[in-house]
């Protein structure tokens, strides 16, 4: 079973009498795109605050590579493996691309530099600036940012804000990468790029990947395999295919 | 650290302006030039930037508002003072100086973690208005204390020092606030720091302790507030209670945000120049002429804060500030070639809509920071 | 008995306060902005009715010229200071409200002098009933202010504009597209709320005739403390806070061990119950989307 990175089971969350989520069966393989989808308010987004930690789930569990993760804080989540971006674009306004990165690789092993070290400027702090700001400029590459390193992130276009807020998830080296519809608000051309870059990171890294989208030639040009979200519920799962032509699932995108 | 060359200049230039400067005045001062009120000036200066320096990473950096930092300095200039007094008969003045500095800034530094712990769960005006009540709550301890204990609302009257040392002294401290707040602010730490500010959502998804850092900035603020209070203590030979109300922790907070948020050269500078005002102007001002000044305070921070965060104002500001009239002066005087104007740009063949559209959202988005030509620019500004 | 007479009169106290909160947490809940200058309105609506009352010797005439600059110059400060920072981080709005707070003691400062005036509103002197003796002032004050309430409540309850206050309380932005007038919204409540501390300045000169450029500030302060104990943004809970910041000076003043610490026990009062409960006793819990 070592091949399954995020499992859930019967992972479900209520705001007070709502079920926002409920009976949610996942299972992501190792190195697979994994698609989300669902009308408004299906609970997609849910999900992966559940799975981040930003909301406690109230019935069932989840785990990644085997380790329960249920009900562990943001950060300790984030340790684990499990990083994501935003719906709404979570950027680090006041700072410039590369740093955004750089707070990304804050926890890595390699970046290993107390308090004390910093404020003394001994030599760990020189080696391992020197080292980050070499990987960061790497990460940048993976995403088509690297020119863009010394502008404020907040003075970036749209479509790369969304292509930042990527390279600063990966730069927190994570076994599962959560992207929250990530072509939102982009025009075709920077969603064909934004495909390239996604199976690259799988293809290149190894890295598993899960991601809400609405866009479906998105969904079907990248997804090995979908869940089809419907009030909380799960609909139909299966290959893009196979789920999308599921007849409950055009019902409920076309309502009948 | 190796070669010299690799050093950003701009960096350090405040430490060795300051350095200069205390350097210049030590020797001014032992050639008999300074006047006793010039030394008194220099320590309420070298006092004022600690405080406000130390404020900044609160409010500048973590993006947190206190309204306490002078609760912060009361109890270190109560808890030195008093170790002062009671250490000058045992240790002689200098190693009671030390003593009593430190034994003033891990105590504020303690109530740091201590006020820092709401700090995790209030945010915005609910934490200003703690931090507020903590530094009332401080002072009204200390004043309503016994007389053999902290000396009650007549102040509690702490040993002098030599005048022509202690400024050297207090100038040194400031350099070594300096060093510890900007080299923290310049590492992965402060960035970290400013991620919490700008976005804590974000923050706790990227993986950083946002518990841990919050705590971290408030302590050693706190630290530097409290050893600030003990310079004042010796600089003054007394302490009372009613120097460390709210008022006082708001003028500190004026002096952050009129140097500019989040910028630590712009606190050094307000914190001197308000500092040197303030001694000057109540020589020139008495009587009832004395709140002109608060006057003239009042109505320059209001105008101040106006110009720079109106969001209707953002298309003058862009227009006439500081940096971009900087920059003008600087093309007119060198006229840069490896600069290309955006309307200079030459297209080899005609963009299509889309890369139009992208084009225009560019522009759009262009303000004085982002310039799509800049010169390849060195990056190891943390 | 002794008690009663203390729980009257810091009920008295405490609708004092919760006067000034209620202008604090209106504003808080439409504007979304902490008007730290609000104590400072007191003190002017004070010298208000200390120049009426030289110049003509009447009371009433005092108050209705306070009530009416006050709401004039409300007005003012929200066009000139605070209308250009709406949009604007919360601590540039705050900060200049500090500004605003400085100003405006530091004029009175020019044109009165440091030196206290006297305000000597009328004496009233003490009623006496079953064993109790109260100065009718305190009785004056409560019962003013519980006029007062309650034709606030029932103005936002069941007035056109007053549903828009609650509206634009809740969203501004959807308030505006059913709309309403944000800016003459904003306009109402910082005149509400500067006309409420007109009022509370006669009722502070009532309990004390000395008027000083600071008459505001501790005051402003404290009723602050009180509308975030009560939750701020809620109109009951400024009501709440203050009848019990109010109650727990009057009781604390009359107990000698501890009555030099009454500021010290209401401010921790303050910490101890947003650490229960962050947004106070009645405020509502905001989750930020994410």
């Amino acid at each position: 079973m070592s091949d399954i990175v995020l499992k859930t089971e019967n992972l479900g969350i209520s705001f007070g009498g709502l079920k926002a989520v409920q009976n949610l069966n996942l299972e992501i393989k190792k190195g697979q795109l994994y698609g989300l989808v669902g009308p408004n308010g299906a609970g997609k987004t849910t999900v992966f605050n559940m799975i981040t930690g930003v909301y406690k789930p109230t019935t069932g569990k989840f785990w990644l590579d085997g380790e329960e993760l249920t009900g562990k804080s943001q950060e300790t989540i984030n340790h684990k493996g499990i990083a994501r971006t935003f719906q709404n674009i979570r950027l680090f306004n006041n700072m410039s691309v590369i740093r955004n990165v750089l707070v990304g690789l804050h926890n890595q092993p390699e970046y290993k530099c107390g308090v004390f070290a910093s404020i003394f400027r001994l030599p760990s702090y020189f080696k391992t600036e020197k080292a980050m700001r070499a990987r960061a400029k790497e990460i940048l590459r993976i995403v088509g940012l690297e020119e863009e390193r010394n502008n404020l992130s907040c003075n970036l276009p749209y479509g790369k804000q969304r292509k930042l807020e990527i390279a600063r998830a990966l730069a927190t080296n994570p076994k599962l990468l959560c992207l929250d519809e990530p072509a939102a608000g982009m025009n075709p051309h920077e969603t064909d790029d934004l495909m390239k870059i996604v199976r690259h990171i799988r293809d290149e890294y190894g890295i598993t990947i899960l991601l809400i989208e609405h866009d479906m030639k998105f969904v079907s040009g990248v997804c090995d395999e979908i869940t089809v979200l419907n009030f909380g519920t799960v609909l139909s799962q299966g290959t893009p295919e196979v789920a999308l032509n599921d007849p409950e699932v055009i019902k409920a995108y076309i309502g009948g | 650290m190796a070669n010299l060359k690799n050093i950003k200049w701009k960096h350090y230039i405040n430490y060795i302006v300051i350095a200069v400067f205390t350097v210049v005045v030590s020797l001014l001062s032992f050639s008999g030039v300074l006047k006793n009120s010039d030394i008194y000036l220099l320590e309420k200066i070298a006092i004022a930037i600690i405080l406000a320096v130390s404020l900044s990473m609160v409010v500048g950096f973590l993006g947190e508002l206190s309204l306490g930092h002078a609760g912060f300095m009361c109890v270190g200039a109560y808890l030195g003072g008093k170790t002062a007094v009671i250490l000058e008969p045992i240790l002689g003045e200098y190693p009671t100086l030390i003593v009593s500095l430190l034994v003033g800034g891990l105590v504020a530094a303690l109530f740091g973690v201590i006020i820092g712990l709401p700090a995790l769960r209030l945010r915005g005006d609910y934490l200003a208005i703690v931090t507020l009540a903590f530094g009332e709550i401080v002072r009204s301890v200390f004043m309503n204390s016994s007389d053999e204990s902290f000396g009650g609302s007549l102040g509690l009257n702490t040993p002098r020092f030599d005048k022509n040392a202690l400024f050297i002294i207090a100038l040194v401290l400031v350099l070594a606030c300096l060093a510890v707040t900007q080299n923290m602010i310049r590492s992965k730490h402060g960035r970290a720091i400013t991620s919490i500010r700008d976005n804590e959502i974000a923050a706790k998804a990227t993986g950083i302790n946002v518990t841990k850092y919050k705590l971290l900035v408030f302590t050693v603020s706190s630290f530097f507030a409290g050893i600030a209070g003990v310079l004042y203590s010796y600089s003054n030979f007394t302490v009372q209670s009613a120097k460390f109300s709210y008022t006082y922790s708001i003028e500190i907070l004026v002096m952050v945000v009129l140097g500019g948020m989040g910028s630590i050269n712009g606190s050094i500078i307000a914190a001197s120049l308000i500092t040197f005002l303030d001694v000057k102007l109540q020589t020139i001002l008495t009587g009832n002429l004395a709140v002109l000044q608060d006057l003239f305070y009042a109505v320059i921070l209001i105008l101040l804060v106006i110009y720079n965060n109106a969001p209707s104002l953002k298309g003058f500001r862009d227009k006439y500030n500081i940096k971009v009239l900087f920059d003008k002066f600087k093309r007119i005087k060198k006229n840069n070639p490896s600069k290309i104007n955006d309307d200079e740009a030459k297209w080899d063949r005609v963009p299509t809509k889309i890369e139009m559209d992208e084009l225009l959202s560019v522009d759009m988005r262009v303000s004085s920071q982002y310039t799509p030509d800049k010169p390849e620019k060195e990056d190891n500004n943390v | 008995m002794k008690f009663i007479e203390t729980l009257i009169n810091g009920l008295s106290m405490g609708s004092t306060y919760a006067m000034i909160a209620l202008g604090y947490t209106m504003v808080y809940g439409i504007a979304k902005m902490l008007n730290f200058a609000h104590g400072d309105i007191i003190m002017v609506g004070g010298y208000t009715i200390f120049i009426t009352m030289s110049l003509s010797g009447n009371p009433v005439l005092g108050v209705i010229a306070a009530v009416i600059f006050c709401v004039a110059l409300g007005i003012t400060i929200e066009k000139i200071a605070y209308k250009p920072l709406r949009g604007a981080s919360p601590l540039a709005v705050l900060i200049t409200a500090i500004g605003v707070s400085y100003l405006l003691q530091s004029i009175a400062q020019i044109i009165f002098g440091s030196a206290p005036k006297m305000v000597n509103i009328a004496d009233l002197g003490n009623l006496e009933f079953a064993g109790l003796t109260v100065p009718v002032y305190t009785l004056v004050t409560l019962g003013c202010s519980v006029v007062i309430m309650v034709v606030l409540s029932l103005f936002v309850k069941y007035t056109k504009t007053g549903r828009a206050m609650i509206a634009v309380s809740e969203d501004k932005g959807a308030a505006q597209l059913m709309g309403i007038n944000v800016n003459r919204i904003i306009m109402i409540t910082f005149a509400i709320g500067s006309g409420l501390a007109a009022f509370a300045g006669l009722f502070m000169l009532m309990k004390s005739p000395s008027l000083t450029n600071t008459l505001g500030a501790m005051p402003g302060i404290k009723a602050f403390t009180a509308a975030v104990i009560g939750g701020i943004g809620s109109i009951p809970g400024a009501m709440v806070g203050g009848l019990l910041i109010g109650v727990v000076e009057a009781i604390s003043l009359t107990i000698p061990a501890i009555a030099p610490y009454t500021d010290a026990i209401e401010f921790l009062i303050l910490i101890i119950i947003l650490l229960v409960r962050p947004t106070g006793i009645l405020g509502k819990k905001k989750r930020e989307k994410v």
